[in-house]
């Protein structure tokens, strides 16, 4: 009675043999290496890089042990970390700005268990060191703002129809226009809800006073601080890029807010200044007159010309713009990539506010012909984000920009017009940081906990159960193996509580065979022979850790809803813990006693203790 | 070896009303100190600036003070931290100074009086986070105290279900006590360690409560209190060598684990020893008071072994 069929044996041998195969590449260690990704998302990652990279490294007589290319850019690897610096050096001459060259740790994983996709387990920030942001995104003053516009495109439509306002302000995120006449009051409104849809109309006040109210429904709120947030991530995401980090996360945590991790880095002043810095869009005239050959050879060497200033474009040409500033980004609501519907070609498409389009009209209308300019200005640079001549008067706030190379070009031109500048104030209500000795330390003390308490477990457990003791620890062996490797396979960030709870959850695991083992004692107890106690000890017993385990997982998942960071991590351990051991306990720990026991004739004696 | 034996079954519910005194007295000790004297919340709760600084040789805390206090920074806590050469700050949270802002300003500050500072982490949280991590910690427990109780009154009955969870409750809240008491820091991975408290030690009740349903069934003459008796007895040596496995892990985890898995370890510890005893000696008197009969289970039991039967036939 105590045999398992076949194909019981094989799978569990198989789980085991899959679990060894995931689990292996955590004992590999890392090798220093240098990572090199596109800073731009019109660059691609292609063998001609891959090259680059190769030749840089062969002519600066760099030794390097490994180099090649996945989806995110190409890798190189190094035999200590002054190499990696060296090459990092030359890699940042060679390969100029357009990329960033980070400094990584790459798993030294033999490349055929990196083919069936083993990796080690995923460390968070306090087990690598790094820091850690969670941004705020300041949603009122994004509403704040889109009303402002909406303000501003009232009165334009307003004034081009000719219907009669006394007063509009903004209360709030509501726009009111005031009417002195409840006719004026209707007209306006059939006429601003035939051109902004999105808004809900109510009109109201006394009998001197008619009040037109717009109000944003709900789902026009939700869109505009989704834009806003998108806005932000992407713009964090561009800065982030500068600062040359190899695995940096930035990601939306509920509604409003980023979290930003950035692995490795310590220097923190310059990760704030970069996150916090507010970048501004400028809408500049070219100066036509003065852009010949010689002129902006002249104004290389420094020599500008009175009015102007020099800034490049993204493809390092010079470009001479007047000072005087037609628009500013904030004028921009929103910009997309578009194909033109005569020619086929790509472009990209800049909707205006209301104040932004006048302005916009009259500059448009005197200087047909001429080329316009888009200026991104940072804190550390200006850059010409694209300069298109301007075909004929513009009016009505949507411009159509062409010229555009292909489709990528335009989604990229269209990302940082909206993306140059954040659509919402943020405010970092968040910060860890974590030094990389301290890293190291967390995960010795992680690893020296599990292992004491695995081998002082060990240990009890053989002296009191004897052989079914040793089958209990090696059923907690499988345990302890299958669940470092689910977390290798799911890459689930391992932090310090989660190493924490894999040692709880091995502290845990053990009572399912003390409470089998106990379970065979009594019924041996009872008088029963060994098979048959065998037997029911494991079945009497597994109802028992099915609600037991149950409870556990209760809270387990309570904690993994409610918790966030370092508690997510303790509880997504603490939940496939308890899975893994339900596995292990009662089947591994079944099928070895099976092997041992259940093929014997006659059994005079279970070396239960 | 074995080292419980116990020939004749031991008349624990005659204990009851000893033990559940005991528990009651330690229970209203536990909510005196809660808020008599309130927890010490760290900064995950509070919002505030926490930063560990590392120094080559002894740390001079009074420099230190000294230091930060001729930034213009008030309240400021600085104190020794496992060893003389590792300091704790600790600030709260600043009106004019934005986190980002306090933190670099005092470490720039102690980097320029002594240039070995090492600032090896610093945790800085916003009150608002705070207060939702508070509010998110309150709705976690909540809802791990219905989850259990929903699932024991369906796999049981109610009476288990209300016992277990009184039982349980008063383990959490003697925890908290105890920090209370001792005014150890409280911070998200103790509360991490309670709630994972609440779910063992569920495990202790569940596993006497399933004896008590088995024999129920067995033992037909039986009246109540001998069969709970009889479970509490016969499980009493897998409880004690249970709770001795994991708390061995546990120690493992307090003397290895370093500050961050100090407090962690401690509130297993409580956790574990209050939980023996509450699941055992408090959850079963209860449940005996509320009137477990096998009248009100034997419905249950009667198609779950079929049940059971049918499943180990083949």
């Amino acid at each position: 009675m105590n045999r398992y069929p076949l194909w019981k044996y094989v799978l569990i041998g198989a789980v085991i043999v899959i679990g060894l195969l995931y689990t292996i590449p955590n004992f590999f260690g890392e090798s220093p290496a240098v990572q090199i990704s596109p800073a731009k998302t019109s660059l691609k990652v292609d063998q001609s890089l891959l090259q680059k990279v190769e030749d840089t490294l062969k002519l600066a007589n760099i030794q390097f042990d490994g180099l090649y290319m996945d989806a995110s850019g190409v890798k190189a690897r190094f035999a200590n970390t002054d190499t990696q610096l060296q090459a990092k050096d030359k890699l940042v001459a060679s390969l100029g700005k357009d990329y960033t060259v980070a400094l990584n740790l790459l798993p030294q994983t033999p490349v055929w268990l990196q083919s069936i996709g083993a990796k080690p387990m995923y460390l968070g920030l306090d087990l690598r060191g790094g820091v850690h942001f969670l941004l705020q995104v300041d949603m009122k003053a994004a509403l704040d703002k889109a009303a402002e516009s909406t303000l501003g495109d009232f009165r334009t439509s307003l004034r081009k129809e000719k219907i009669n306002y006394y007063g509009i302000e903004r209360q709030g995120q509501q726009v009111v226009v005031k009417f002195e006449s409840e006719t004026e009051a209707t007209k306006a409104r059939n006429l601003l809800a035939k051109d902004f849809s999105d808004l809900t109309y109510k009109i109201g006040g006394s009998d001197k006073e008619i009040n037109l109210t717009a109000s944003m429904g709900a789902m026009s709120q939700k869109r505009i601080q989704d834009f806003a947030l998108k806005q932000n991530l992407q713009t964090l995401h561009n800065r982030i890029n500068e600062l040359g980090v190899a695995e940096p996360i930035v990601q939306q945590q509920g509604v409003d807010r980023i979290v930003v991790q950035l692995p490795g880095v310590q220097d923190t002043a310059k990760a704030k200044e970069i996150l916090g810095r507010t970048a501004t869009l400028e809408i500049r005239m070219v100066d036509e007159e003065k852009s010949d050959m010689a002129t902006l050879q002249k104004a290389q060497n420094g020599q500008v010309p009175f009015g102007d200033e020099m800034y490049f474009d993204r493809d390092g040409r010079p470009v001479l713009v007047k000072k005087n500033v037609v628009l500013t980004g904030d004028r921009i609501t929103d910009a997309g990539p578009g194909i033109n519907g005569q020619n086929g070609a790509s472009v990209v498409n800049v909707t205006l506010d209301g104040r932004g389009a006048g302005i916009f009209k009259n500059v448009t209308r005197e200087n047909v012909g001429k080329r316009m300019a888009i200026l991104l200005i940072e804190k550390s640079s200006t850059e010409v984000v694209t300069a298109p001549v301007i075909n004929e008067e513009i009016g009505g706030g949507r411009v159509q920009i062409s010229g555009m190379a292909n489709a990528q070009e335009a989604t990229d031109i269209s990302l940082l017009l909206r993306a140059g500048a954040l659509a919402a104030p943020m405010e970092i209500i968040e910060e860890r940081t974590v030094g990389p000795s301290m890293g190291e330390e967390n995960i010795k003390r992680g690893v020296h906990s599990t292992l004491w308490g695995f081998a002082a477990i060990a240990v009890m457990m053989v002296i009191y159960y004897l052989v079914f003791g040793s089958v209990s620890v090696m059923a907690l062996g499988v345990n302890l193996l299958l669940l470092v490797a689910v977390l290798s396979m799911l890459q689930a960030t391992l932090t310090l509580p989660g190493l924490a709870a894999i040692a709880l959850a091995l502290g845990m695991a053990i009572d399912a065979n003390v409470l089998i083992n106990e379970r065979i004692r009594e019924e041996l107890r009872n008088g029963n022979t060994p098979q048959a106690s065998i037997h029911a000890g494991y079945d009497r017993a597994f109802d028992t850790i099915l609600d037991s385990n149950v409870t556990t997982l209760i809270a387990g998942l309570a904690l993994f809803m409610f918790g966030t960071g370092p508690i997510k991590g303790f509880a997504v351990v603490h939940v496939l813990g308890i899975m893994t051991s339900m596995f292990s306990a009662v089947l591994v720990s079944r099928a070895i006693v099976n092997l041992l026991y259940g093929y014997r004739r006659k059994i005079e004696h279970l070396r239960i203790g | 070896m074995e080292l419980f034996r116990i020939k004749k079954d031991i008349p624990f519910m005659s204990y009851g009303r000893l033990t559940t005194s005991i528990s009651l007295v330690t229970f209203i000790l536990a909510i005196f100190f809660l808020f008599g004297r309130g927890l010490n919340y760290g900064v995950d709760f509070t919002g505030g600036t926490v930063m560990e600084v590392h120094y080559p040789t002894t740390a001079n805390i009074e420099n230190i003070r000294k230091v930060i206090d001729a930034e213009g920074i008030k309240d400021v806590t600085v104190q020794n931290f496992g060893s003389s050469q590792d300091v704790l700050i600790r600030l709260p949270v600043k009106k004019e100074l934005s986190i980002a802002q306090l933190s670099e300003k005092i470490s720039h500050a102690l980097k320029s009086a002594d240039a070995g500072a090492e600032v090896r982490r610093v945790e800085s949280v916003g009150s608002q986070v705070g207060e939702e991590l508070y509010e998110n910690g309150g709705l976690a427990l909540l809802l791990v105290c219905a989850g259990i109780m929903a699932y024991l009154a369906l796999r049981f009955e109610w009476r288990f279900a209300v016992a277990a969870i009184i039982a349980n409750m008063h383990d959490v809240i003697i925890i908290l006590g105890f920090f209370a008491f001792f005014q150890w820091e409280f911070n998200l991975t103790v509360l991490a360690a309670i709630l994972a408290v609440l779910g063992y030690s569920v495990n202790e009740s569940v596993v006497v409560f399933d004896r008590v349903r088995e024999n129920f069934k067995k033992m037909r003459k039986a009246s109540a209190v001998q069969v709970i008796d009889n479970a509490i007895t016969r499980t009493m040596s897998r409880t004690i060598i249970t709770h001795m496995m994991t708390q061995t892990m546990v120690c493992s985890m307090l003397f290895f684990g370093g500050e961050t898995l100090h407090n962690f370890s401690l509130a297993l510890t409580i956790g574990i020893l209050f939980g023996i005893y509450s699941s055992v000696l408090v959850a079963c008197p209860i449940a005996m008071w509320l009137g477990v009969s096998r009248a009100n289970l034997i419905g249950d039991t009667e198609k779950k072994s079929k049940e059971d039967e049918a499943a180990i036939a083949p």
